[in-house]
């Protein structure tokens, strides 16, 4: 991590933890506590405490609607975009509360990284799109950007396909290529957390696997938390998965047992496909 | 039939109907203006006409139409007329005037005369005549139509060398001491209005003014002594057997159409078309070239483009990205699509009074006092006509500017807030990329919209005829306060200001012509980079 972490990792807590809140499989990252966020009066995520634990592949799943896309985007406070939107609970991340207000958003935003269910390149070059992160932190040397373009897109498995059209415009690839190159750019910042709202939502079965693959590669640097509803694929890459339904967290735990066991017959009803 | 109804058949076709009607309408329309302001620059039959009373006139025709009533009463078919030019307005007989109608019944011979020519002068429109003498230093060295012809084709260049040595010397050497005179004239008024008139500052002013005066002096003597000197002059015949003695440097161009081919005829065409459009115009506008007008023209809409283009789109961005969109912004947003409702004579008139006298006025005050009364910026130039046009025109970028941010995909925003950029490097870095083609489309119909104003140019700064273009080799180079001439206003003063209509009708078909192609190449420069960037920048479609 040459580009250094910006916030030291307090020391965790002797104590003994609140069993609700331990952690399948890991360290806290990620910790939600009692979260309750509203749009103009609906509520859209009711309660919920639970933590992502670092280095993991954390899963939320749940239909349409659940607010599972809701809890992911307070993480990098995306919700802070729409009007009329409010909360209460505390969310802590690398054991910072991000909705301290002495909290420069941006500075949030690098430490957390996103990709959308939708690929969205910018209108530039592929090389400027994975640039463009280093460059906002004010990196304008040549040889550091060249470095962290190569690294970034071999991270995000792109390096080979792309090394030789880094100058082209990244409208003109596939849609697979574009949501790896999404991808390649979160990265570019290293951000410790990576949020993933359905990335694999608008690609075909094979720049699925390849996006999916990408993941165990990523998680050893980064803490992953990826909404998807699909079922499959949440028991295909997550070591830990929570299941959300209205607004409710049901159950959270590890991947392994949730999907060969759960506790919550409504979990149980989801994932043997009954609803949703 | 219900079915026919029902299909929406008859829709299309009332739709396409529409679209064929607008476009037969368009076409025809440049079509006319084609036809009558291409043919003016053919060279023309030359024909004698002698009529019922004994006399002739020799000249081409312009125009046939029906008599009218009121001209033949009673009689059941008054016939037909035609108007023949006939130039020599010099001549008292003509008075004044190019033009004659002639009763086509009482026309009793109509021949070709071989050796006719067409005089192009610098001074009193054109000579029809034929050549009977060419003289240098009074004394004869060619007689008769073809050797007349040969010596003075001969001598033109000559004539054309010398008439741009005066021009020359006019322009550039004594507007040079002119300038130089005018500047220290100036220091000396200011230090005046200091209250100095005499000390050491006055003393070297006018120390320096001297050699300036010899200068001058020495020049003047020169253009007196270059004036003098003739190549030669030619005595030609005129109708009603008169004749009419011209100097060689006085004739622009010389043609025997009559004698003419096609070859020669189609290269005298592309001459008068590049003299058209490279020269200055003469015969108060109603001969010689527009050059002036199309420069002005393309700098004032390219100086309007330079004001217009940031104040569309920082306004459209506040609008759009930073205002709390509500009630008051949707009542600026309504305000600003009327204000392309305005007539443009108001943003004149506006432009007149704030930018002219308010901020003009005081800039002369403050920077050019010493030349007041006389106003340097206090009048209109084409500073203040590109600016009012700008403002004339920013509703149009700032609604195409609008459009544009509307259709930018979300979450290509949040895209790059979640990298942790602020709104503003967003707006910056990656949305104004991404809206370059919409702003383009806006500056497109901001340009076709200026280039073709002429109401609020004639208060802020056109002229009928500017004596110096608004940028040239003279330091500094820019002439912001200079005032200009415009194609569109020159259309309006050939055609309806003019002393000599009917000289100046064809002009007027040429010169929107040429203010048509402008203002489609202009578009079509920004057509092609509009293009260019939506390749680069095109959103994809997934």
């Amino acid at each position: 991590m040459e580009m250094g972490m910006k916030i030291d990792l307090p020391p965790h807590s002797a104590e003994p933890r609140d069993p609700a809140r331990t952690v399948p499989g890991g360290d806290p990252m990620v910790e939600i506590d009692h979260l309750r966020f509203y749009y103009t009066g609906k509520e859209a995520v009711k309660d919920v405490t639970l933590n992502f634990p670092k280095h993991k592949v954390s899963a939320l799943i749940g239909p349409s609607g659940c607010g599972k896309t809701t809890l992911l985007r307070c993480l990098n406070r995306m919700n802070d975009l729409i009007d009329g939107v409010h909360h209460t609970g505390t969310i802590k991340i690398g054991g910072l509360e991000i909705y301290d207000t002495s909290l420069d958003i941006t500075e949030l935003r690098k430490r957390v990284g996103m990709v959308f269910q939708k690929s969205n390149p910018f209108p530039k070059s592929i090389y400027e799109n994975v640039a463009y992160g280093p460059r906002l932190q004010g990196i304008r040397k040549r040889s550091t950007l060249d470095e962290i373009v190569e690294r970034s897109l071999k991270g995000a498995a792109l390096w080979e396909e792309v090394k030789d059209r880094l100058s082209d415009s990244a409208l003109g690839m596939s849609g697979g290529q574009q949501q790896r190159l999404c991808i390649a750019r979160a990265v570019a910042v290293e951000p410790e957390v990576l949020l993933m709202d359905e990335p694999c939502s608008a690609l075909d079965p094979v720049a699925t696997g390849k996006v999916e693959e990408l993941l165990f590669s990523l998680k050893e640097r980064y803490t992953i938390v990826i909404v998807t509803h699909n079922i499959q694929q949440a028991a295909r890459v997550s070591d830990v998965t929570a299941f959300m339904l209205m607004g409710n967290l049901v159950e959270f735990g590890a991947a392994r047992q949730v999907f060969t066991t759960p506790k919550d017959s409504r979990t149980e009803a989801f994932i043997s496909g009954r609803f949703g | 039939m219900k079915r026919f109804w029902k299909d929406g058949d008859p829709w299309i076709w009332l739709t396409g109907g529409t679209l064929a009607v607008c476009l037969i309408f368009v076409a025809g329309l440049v079509f006319l203006i084609t036809v009558s302001g291409m043919g003016i620059f053919w060279p023309q039959e030359i024909l004698r006409f002698t009529l019922a009373d004994g006399k002739t006139v020799l000249g081409s025709i312009a125009q046939s139409e029906p008599m009218p009533k009121s001209a033949k009463p009673g009689s059941a078919d008054p016939g037909r007329r035609i108007q023949v030019k006939q130039g020599n307005r010099d001549q008292d007989l003509n008075a004044g005037v190019d033009f004659v109608w002639i009763d086509e019944s009482k026309i009793t011979g109509r021949d070709v005369v071989p050796e006719a020519v067409l005089v192009e002068r610098r001074e009193w429109g054109n000579l029809f005549g034929t050549i009977k003498e060419v003289r240098v230093d009074g004394k004869p060295i060619a007689q008769g139509p073809e050797k007349g012809l040969e010596a003075i084709l001969v001598r033109m260049p000559a004539a054309r060398a010398q008439a741009d040595k005066i021009e020359s010397l006019q322009k550039r050497d004594i507007g040079a001491v002119n300038r130089s005179q005018d500047r220290i004239r100036l220091q000396l008024k200011g230090l005046a209005l200091e209250g100095t008139a005499s000390g050491p500052a006055v003393d070297r002013l006018q120390a320096q003014m001297k050699p300036l005066d010899e200068q001058y002096a020495q020049l003047a003597q020169k253009l007196t002594d270059l004036r003098k000197v003739k190549t030669g002059t030619v005595l030609f015949g005129i109708e009603g057997g008169k004749e009419k003695e011209l100097d060689i440097e006085n004739i622009v161009r010389i043609i025997e159409p009559n004698r003419m081919g096609l070859f020669s005829k189609a290269g005298c065409y592309l001459s008068r078309l590049w003299e058209f459009l490279v020269d200055d115009p003469r015969e108060s506008n109603t001969e010689g070239g527009v050059f002036p007008a199309i420069f002005g023209t393309v700098m004032m809409v390219l100086l309007m483009s330079l004001f217009v283009t940031p104040l569309g789109i920082l306004a459209a961005l506040y609008l759009r990205e930073y205002a709390k969109q509500g009630t008051f912004v949707s009542l600026v947003r309504i305000a600003v699509n009327n204000l392309a409702g305005v007539p443009s004579i108001v943003f004149g008139v506006f432009g007149m009074g704030f930018f002219i006298y308010r901020i003009g006025g005081s800039i002369d005050r403050l920077f050019f006092s010493e030349s007041l009364p006389t106003p340097t910026f206090g009048t209109g130039g084409i500073l203040w006509a590109s600016l009012t046009l700008a403002l004339m025109t920013v509703p149009v970028v700032i609604v195409a500017t609008e459009e544009g941010l509307a259709a930018i995909p979300k979450n290509l925003r949040e895209g790059s807030l979640a990298l942790g950029a602020t709104k503003w490097e967003t707006t910056w870095r990656v949305i104004l990329p991404a809206l370059a083609p919409s702003i383009l489309t806006g500056l497109i119909l901001a340009m076709a919209r200026a280039a073709g104003e002429v109401a609020p140019l004639m208060i802020t700064g056109v002229v009928k005829l500017a004596p110096s273009m608004p940028l040239d080799g003279q330091f500094p180079f820019l002439h912001m306060d200079r005032k200009f001439m415009h194609l569109g206003f020159h259309i309006y003063d050939v055609g309806f200001q003019s002393p000599n209509v009917d000289a100046a009708r064809p002009m007027v078909f040429t010169t929107t012509l040429l203010l048509l192609v402008i203002v489609v190449a202009l578009n079509l420069t920004a057509i092609v980079l509009r293009r260019r960037l939506r390749r680069k920048f095109q959103m994809s479609a997934v």
